[in-house]
């Protein structure tokens, strides 16, 4: 039967080292699954540990704070939508969501177009100084953000843009280049050179070039990264906590749960405190499940290169 | 050549380096630099020399601080890497050979959406997720269930001086793992299926499988989630700064870097915190150069 190595593909070499399996004794080709149903057991209490925390902070959105703390296992007695409602309007979770909305999706787009297009110009134009400049930016992404945060804050503040949309949003952007402009080049760079050519022989400028031939073929790269930063962006929690940290009508998602979640104490609305968070987690899930393959992939893009 | 080159070289990188010169690089040039002042904000800069790292160096927080990198740099990759190693090995392989091919277990594409799943979960929600968990009476998840079960008394998971860590760098994994699982998962699907049919007829088992075929291909993957599990380690911030009790507690006991340069700057002490900046850092870049010398190994070409 060893044929099938034989079988393998012209110019594939069989396995280095680490592919040589020294034969044990000769064991039955298939045992009883016991490894299967074990293994089974394992990935279904990491499953239900994922699940679990989730659905319970679902319920809890439903229960009045006697439930929650006397009979947390229990289903709520009614479905008590005032709590959503009083997340909403009292605790301001919907202007949380649409200011996160807002600064996600703008910088998102900040972040993507300015790097496409220093990506392309560093990726496929040779001139003095692209390598410094290609170099700046990759050193960029093994710094955290934290690091910088105190100058950062004075930076902004100079501008006098503290406290508003803006200086989040662009902040966002240039934190977010290091990386993309990492990855886009390197797509950039694996781009056929023969369809650039042909449109530069029609007469295509540089600026046209761009964006009518080359961004459309960068497209899957494009996607994945713009998953990639519409989460990160989305979850980001230092940066609005030290330049937003004033305007509380602009706060962003993440900012506003963890305020949610300390007044909860304080006003022991937990019923509230779960229905807010509730109200930020299903968004979430939700465009998960409809993207998930884009999502994970875009995710990890970055990692495998 | 084409004319108009160099406007378009220039137009198409001024914004994005401008930005990034202004918010990113000069910061860092200017951590550096205050570093070596004392200022609280509205006052002129005093010039102190080392003082700020002389008193940093004295601190016990600091000391702490290291301490849980340290912990968090070993436990965080060693748990997060072999759970995802195990479940995406179960998921890709792990299933009975139909017909001579591989496959994963049943319901593999079920358990990749739920364990990916605390990927798009921002850290304060986690954060009051957690709390739940681990809150300290019958109302909290994990001591509901036990004390049900006939525990004398609550486990303070948050609380006592020694868990609190561990609890925390248990939330971190629980987060990470299923993205290394699909991580690992694309990896796995390159290996060539051949290998594992040649493997399992000469009649290597599971184990096996996984220890001498899987394991030494995917080596240059691990090494990867390596380096970003090291980076997450330095920034456990965000998890620390929403779950745990009083600022790093109790008493320093979850306290990170991250956490105290916010601290110096929620007191206006920005010469304190751009030292502790430095420090993180200069950790950063050890760190960087360590897991490049370690790991730095011959990869199995296939």
């Amino acid at each position: 039967m060893t044929t099938t190595i034989g079988r393998d593909a012209p110019g594939q070499r069989s396995g280095g080292h680490g592919a040589r399996v020294v034969p044990k004794s000769e064991r039955p080709r298939s045992k009883p699954n016991v490894a299967g149903a074990f293994g089974h057991v394992f990935l279904a209490i990491w499953a239900l540990m994922i699940i679990i925390p989730l659905a319970w902070v679902f319920l809890a959105s439903f229960k009045n704070t006697t439930e929650i703390f006397s009979a947390p296992w229990t289903l709520p007695d009614h479905l008590r939508w005032e709590n959503w409602s009083r997340a909403w309007n009292k605790a301001h979770v919907g202007q949380y969501v649409l200011n996160s909305v807002l600064v996600v999706t703008l910088a998102t787009f900040g972040t993507m177009l300015l790097s496409s297009m220093a990506a392309y110009v560093l990726a496929r134009y040779r001139f003095f100084g692209n390598r410094i400049i290609y170099f700046l930016f990759v050193a960029g992404i093994a710094f955290p953000p934290f690091l910088a945060v105190v100058p950062l804050f004075f930076q902004v503040k100079q501008l006098g843009l503290l406290n508003t949309y803006t200086g989040l949003i662009i902040v966002y952007i240039a934190y977010s280049l290091p990386f993309t402009i990492f990855f886009l080049t390197s797509f950039f760079r694996s781009l056929p050179n023969s369809v650039a050519e042909a449109a530069t022989i029609d007469g295509a400028s540089h600026t046209r070039l761009f964006f009518s031939v080359m961004l459309p073929m960068a497209k899957p790269g494009l996607i994945s990264l713009t998953i990639f930063n519409l989460i990160g962006q989305w979850g980001q929690f230092l940066l609005p906590l030290v330049l937003m940290a004033g305007a509380e009508d602009k706060w962003v998602l993440t900012q506003g749960i963890q305020d949610i979640s300390t007044a909860a104490g304080y006003e022991a609305d937990w019923s509230g405190l779960f229905a807010a968070l509730t109200i930020s987690i299903l968004p979430m899930i939700a465009m998960y499940m409809v993207f998930q393959r884009q999502i994970q992939a875009g995710l990890t893009a970055g990692a495998v290169k | 050549m084409r004319h108009g080159r160099v406007p378009f070289i220039l137009g198409f990188l001024v914004a994005p380096v401008t930005l990034y010169t202004y918010f990113v690089l000069w910061p860092y040039v200017q951590t550096i630099n205050l570093s070596f002042y004392q200022w609280r904000g509205f006052t002129k800069k005093r010039w102190v020399g080392l003082e700020n790292y002389d008193r940093m160096l004295h601190a016990d927080r600091f000391w702490q601080a290291l301490e849980h990198h340290a912990v968090i740099l070993v436990l965080l990759p060693l748990a997060t890497i072999a759970f995802a190693l195990f479940f995406a090995f179960l998921l890709n392989v792990g299933g009975k050979g139909r017909g001579g091919k591989t496959s994963g277990v049943w319901g593999s594409g079920f358990y990749r959406v739920v364990f990916f799943l605390p990927q798009v979960l921002a850290v304060p929600v986690i954060g009051v997720l957690f709390a739940t968990v681990y809150r300290p009476n019958e109302s909290g998840l994990i001591n509901g269930v036990l004390l049900k079960a006939g525990l004398e008394k609550p486990i303070g998971f948050l609380i006592e001086k020694n868990l609190a860590l561990p609890a925390l760098i248990a939330v971190l994994v629980w987060q990470a793992v299923g993205f290394y699982v699909v991580l690992f998962s694309a990896g796995m699907a390159n290996i060539p299926a051949e290998i594992y049919e040649a493997a399992e007829l000469d009649g290597a088992s599971k184990v096996s499988l996984f220890f001498r075929v899987t394991l030494p291909l995917l080596w240059d993957t691990i090494q990867t989630a390596w380096v970003y599990l090291g980076i997450l380690a330095f920034d456990a911030f965000a998890i620390v700064s929403v779950l745990a009790q009083d600022n790093g507690g109790p008493d320093g006991a979850t306290t990170v870097l991250g956490l105290e340069i916010y601290n110096n700057m929620q007191q206006n002490r920005y010469g304190d915190a751009a030292t502790y900046g430095v420090a993180l850092c200069v950790l950063s870049l050890v760190f960087a150069a360590f897991t490049l010398r370690l790991t730095r190994r011959e990869s199995y070409e296939y």
